[in-house]
């Protein structure tokens, strides 16, 4: 089956505005995706018809509203293949995903001499809560480093592995380079060595495969904003077991089975995780970003992000003085670039006086900066309804900055 | 020497004359180049400013109860944004810098550089320039 980019373009209402006068070229979806209009109406009917707080109403709204937040999460369940809808957890996004399990399992499992992996590859959130943990727990803090393509070196990893490693923690696609990391590989290898194993899913859940079960992954955490979704809703995904062995994170109302002023026992999963009123719309709406997708045929999704980042990389490569970052094998969605002699800053700055928008710096990877020895890139992102067009815009609106620049 | 106020009304009526974007930044940007460069012995660590995305060198010198300021900055943007804020504040009163409220920006349109202000450094660059003012009028009998 394949997909009209046109028709699909045509669903999310801001692709059709103007930005400083120009059409919008929207090529930081990495950062956040826009939203379909679908996605917006439910959001607005929630509002319009039901909002009621959830879980303990005797009345007709909370009813609605939990139902329409539990059937959410079964939508989310079906989406990554999890085998039970408990497994389902809600969270701010993923940065609070993964500081949940940085400090639940961290308590549980990680002591004084224990090892834990993460990559050089990783976005900070996925960095800097595990160094907290370490510090925290006494334990080693030990990095994968990656290769001149932007590649982990799984032969190093191989070494850093041992029966004192309690998590691996990694990133499925690099947001800085778009290198897809080989996943089940990186996972096979840590529960060998007897470690459990987090994949953060943001860069990689909207764009390629997203099967916890395949994947045989512990724990799994995206943000809803990136998959098409409203803003302040993630989802951890943790294995039943792990998430029975962990202690909650945050105390409050939801999470509590019997409280007394000797002990307080608490709710099962997924509510131990969830203290207090939730983001109740949140789900719902990214339940109908999932819907909107699955509505669509993945693999088109797929096939057609590939050949527009083909005909980026190859696009941009025509301009003189231009360096593309990452040159992994297996790579989504990215974009990052600069060019000689001129700043990532005042290159993103003209190209959005030109319509078009980029981000630029370190986007939050400041381990991958260093090692290639640069201060930042520009990095265009893209998403299902990217197309040519987009990139020609891009490519034309660079050629306009540089003769500007006198170049 | 005009006042504060007088040379940000100058640069508010400079601009008005460029009511496109690319004709702000182009002389932005030429500003940021005709800017005396800053003398090597002046690019120290401490005279560093850290944006998230680019680098400010910041030179001050505090004379007779006036500030004297030099820049410079990897980003051309960047630089002829602080070329803005050195036309504004150098060779002020340390007392006028410390009081200024500073409007132009928003005037201009170039008020995002502020707002984004993690990103540039120039509002860190405000915030070290005023710092220094008050240091200067304190020094100053």
């Amino acid at each position: 089956m394949a997909i009209d980019i046109q028709k699909i373009r045509a669903d999310f209402p801001v692709l059709g505005t103007k930005v400083h006068g120009k059409p919008l070229v929207y090529l930081d979806n990495a950062a956040t995706t826009q939203k379909p209009q679908s996605v917006i109406d439910t959001i607005v009917d929630y509002y319009t018809r039901y909002n009621s707080n959830i879980h303990r109403g005797t009345h007709h709204l909370a009813n609605l509203a939990t139902e329409a937040h539990e059937a959410a999460r079964k939508t989310v369940q079906h989406y990554v293949n999890a085998e039970h809808p408990h497994e389902i957890i809600f969270t701010r996004g993923t940065t609070e995903a993964i500081n949940l399990v940085a400090f639940s399992f961290g308590e549980a499992f990680v002591n004084p001499g224990d090892d834990v992996i993460v990559t050089e590859l990783e976005h900070h959130s996925n960095f800097v809560p595990w160094q907290m943990m370490c510090e925290r727990r006494g334990a080693n803090f030990k990095v994968i480093p990656f290769d001149d393509n932007g590649e982990l070196r799984l032969d190093i990893y191989e070494t850093l592995l041992s029966d004192k490693t309690r998590m691996v923690a990694f990133n499925h696609v690099s947001n800085s380079l778009g290198t897809v990391n080989p996943a089940k590989k990186i996972i096979q290898m840590a529960h060998e060595a007897g470690a459990a194993v987090l994949v953060d899913a943001a860069q990689s859940v909207q764009h390629i495969e997203h099967d916890v079960l395949a994947l045989d992954a512990d724990f799994y955490a995206f943000s809803g904003h990136k998959i098409y979704g409203p803003t302040g809703i993630g989802v951890l995904y943790g294995k039943e077991r792990w998430l029975d062995a962990i202690p909650p994170y945050q105390g409050g109302g939801e999470m509590i089975d019997q409280v007394t002023v000797e002990k307080t026992t608490y709710n099962k999963p997924p509510f131990k995780f969830e203290a207090g009123t939730p983001n109740i719309v949140g789900p719902i709406g990214l339940a109908a970003a999932i819907d909107y997708l699955n509505a669509l045929d993945f693999n088109a999704i797929m096939a057609h992000e590939d050949e527009v980042l083909a005909y980026g990389r190859a696009r941009l490569l025509e301009i003189e003085g231009l360096k593309l970052y990452g040159n992994a094998k297996q790579r989504t969605s990215i974009l990052a670039f600069n060019i000689e002699g001129v700043h990532h800053y005042d290159l993103g700055t003209l190209l959005d006086t030109r319509g078009v928008a980029v981000r630029t710096g370190h986007h939050c990877t400041q381990p991958i900066m260093t090692a290639l020895h640069i201060d930042g890139t520009v990095r265009a992102s893209l998403t299902l309804y990217n197309t040519h067009e987009d990139i020609d815009a891009l490519v034309e609106a660079i050629h306009n900055v540089l003769k500007m620049l006198g170049r | 020497m005009p006042s504060i106020p007088e040379v940000q009304a100058q640069i508010v009526d400079d601009f008005s004359f460029l009511p496109e974007w690319d004709e702000r930044y182009a002389y932005l940007i030429e500003l940021g180049q005709k800017n005396p460069p800053l003398p090597e012995a002046y690019r120290t660590e401490e005279n560093i400013v850290r944006g998230c995305q680019s680098l400010v060198w910041l030179h001050r010198e505090c004379r007779q109860g006036k500030v004297y300021l030099q820049a410079d900055s990897d980003s051309l943007i960047v630089k002829g944004l602080a070329a803005l804020l050195l036309q504004v504040f150098s060779g002020q009163p340390a007392q006028a810098v410390l009081t200024a409220d500073l409007t132009f920006f928003k005037e201009i349109g170039l008020d995002q550089h502020l707002s984004s202000q993690r990103a540039n450094g120039l509002m860190a660059m405000i915030d070290q320039i005023k710092a220094f003012a008050a240091k200067c009028a304190g020094e100053t009998p």
